[in-house]
């Protein structure tokens, strides 16, 4: 045994790959089961999609690295839970292609900042952090506003998101840039066939308070207002939790 | 590659290696070592027996103390639920006029107020209360939705223009955008309205034409009494903001209330039913009501 254990010492590469080999063990017997154990993901019959400019959205969050400073993860903890509502479950990043739990919290979590402010708040806050929360440190992101939004090419994300499990019909598939455009224009036909396609609870509506343009504003804006409200799960497993802070 | 040999100072036998005439002493692993590597191995092997730990497939073994985070998590909410139980149940049962007159009960009312308000009304209507363009003052005494402790305590459950099915709802109209209002009406019901404001200086009633103010009252008893009353005073089952004060949700100058007249304005309110139980709703309005009596 020790003989042996000179000659793998003795050869660089297969060593290096041995350690690799050990060293993978602990990390194989803790993640492998999860994807056999059913109650990994919960089975969730509500669970909504993101419409094409929530997903439009979620790419403008990721590019702009929101995620640095912004967790979406609420975890098992008193003072999280009473702070910022039911603790996250795995099924609400189901259709997150890459999740964006984060792990650092410059600012606050965004896990459940889905209809916790209004739009106007929203647009106000990404246009100057400082004159709705004179303390934030965050940057203003007021290019968004004046950006018009590229979604001519948002059928392709679906596609995309569709290889690797997301759910989307060849109809979401093929009306994407359209749902993008009625999402954000309530009254108008294509509104009215995105409703069709991903429900009566889809938010409808101008998101950056100007119905002229469709800009990334109202992209990311309509993200952040779906933000743990892609089902009702969360609330159901863990009765209301009331807000007292810790004492 | 040198025979291992005895070193003369500790005792201790060399590894038999010599690199350039250094040699290494083959020194045992100390015991403090091996007996924390043998207390975490028996720890661990409790904790197996104890705790969830080992997969099992599809399931997973539970451990005979039947405990995980969710549940510690409980407990933990629970324990804080109990350590408030005295005085959530005073906020349940007691009217907001006594609750009022209760030293005690306002100094909770200040304290927890104070954390949920900024965790959650601060973002909109400043740490103050004092709001700003488009986000309602609450210190002043204009409430939009009525200021009786009943009347917020509605509007803090239900919000306003959401999708909360019991939301307040309120939408002025955009006489201007919409073509309701031609460029003349609205100048004519924008001249009336800011005759009707209450300003320690006069000075912009008296750069208006009487002409318009004239014509503007009836525009006004025609598109605009209907919500806002035929007074000008506001209706708060309306969410219709009185017209004849000097408070401005959008600003007061002519050029704001231009912009008004031909938008129409839509504010919302999220509603915090799901996020906020009754205790602390109530306690969220004391909390309003008694900011503002403070800032007086």
């Amino acid at each position: 045994m020790l003989e042996h254990h000179r000659k793998l010492e003795r050869t660089a590469i297969g060593f290096v790959l041995a350690i690799m080999l050990v060293a993978s063990i602990g990390g194989f017997i803790e993640i492998a089961p999860l994807f056999t154990i059913d109650e990994t993901v919960e089975d969730v019959p509500d669970m909504r999609l993101y419409t094409p400019l929530e997903q439009a959205g979620r790419n403008i969050y990721t590019r702009e690295g929101c995620y640095a400073c912004h967790s979406q993860m609420i975890r098992t903890l008193q003072d999280e839970v009473e702070r910022y509502g039911p603790y996250s479950l795995a099924v609400e990043s189901k259709y997150d292609h890459p999740m964006l739990w984060g792990s650092k919290r410059t600012g606050p979590d965004l896990a459940r900042v889905g209809d916790k402010y209004s739009d106007a708040w929203h647009v106000k806050h990404l246009m100057d952090p400082r004159s709705v929360m004179p303390t934030s440190v965050m940057p203003a992101y007021k290019w968004l506003a004046r950006t018009p939004l590229d979604y001519e090419d948002l059928g392709l994300h679906l596609k995309t998101l569709r290889k690797v499990g997301v759910p989307y019909t060849d109809a979401m598939i093929e009306h994407a840039a359209a749902d993008a455009f009625g999402q954000a224009n309530p009254n108008s036909d294509e509104a009215y066939d995105l409703e069709e396609r991903y429900g009566e609870d889809s938010n409808i509506r101008v998101f950056d308070g100007d119905s002229a343009r469709l800009t990334e504003m109202d992209a990311l804006v309509a993200y952040l207002q779906i933000l743990g409200q892609l089902t009702d799960a969360s609330y159901q497993e863990t009765p209301l939790q009331s807000n007292k802070g810790t004492e | 590659m040198s025979e291992p040999e005895r070193d003369p100072h500790t005792g201790r036998l060399t590894t038999g290696h010599d690199w350039n005439g250094i040699k290494e002493l083959n020194s045992p692993v100390p015991k403090l070592v091996w007996f924390f590597l043998i207390l975490t191995t028996v720890i661990a092997v409790v904790m197996w027996v104890l705790l969830p730990t080992w997969p099992t497939g599809r399931d997973y073994t539970k451990g005979i103390l039947n405990t995980n985070q969710y549940k510690v998590l409980d407990a933990s909410l629970e324990a804080g639920a109990k350590q408030r139980a005295p005085w959530t149940h005073t906020f349940e049962t007691t009217g907001f006029d006594e609750l009022q007159a209760d030293p005690a009960a306002m100094l909770i009312v200040r304290e927890n107020g104070r954390r949920m308000f900024e965790d959650n009304c601060a973002m909109c209507h400043g740490r103050d209360g004092q709001g700003g363009r488009g986000f309602p003052d609450l210190t002043d005494d204009q409430w939009l939705w009525g200021g009786s402790p009943e009347d917020i305590m509605e509007t803090l459950r239900v919000g306003v223009n959401n999708k909360h099915d019991e939301a307040r709802l309120s939408q002025m109209l955009a006489f201007g955008r919409d073509g309701i209002l031609d460029t003349n009406q609205r100048r004519q019901v924008v001249s009336y309205v800011q005759s009707l404001s209450e300003h320690d200086d006069a000075s912009h009633v008296a750069a208006l034409k009487p002409a318009d103010i004239e014509a503007g009252r009836d525009v006004f008893a025609m598109q605009c009494a209907t919500c806002h009353g035929v007074d000008g005073k506001g209706l708060p089952t309306m969410g219709a903001p009185n017209l004849t004060d000097d408070f401005w949700l959008y600003g007061g100058r002519r050029s704001d209330i231009e912009e008004t007249v031909y938008g129409g304005r839509q504010g919302v309110m999220p509603f915090w039913e799901d996020r906020l139980d009754e205790v602390d709703r109530k306690i969220l309005t004391l909390y309003v009501l008694d900011m503002g009596e403070r800032q007086k």
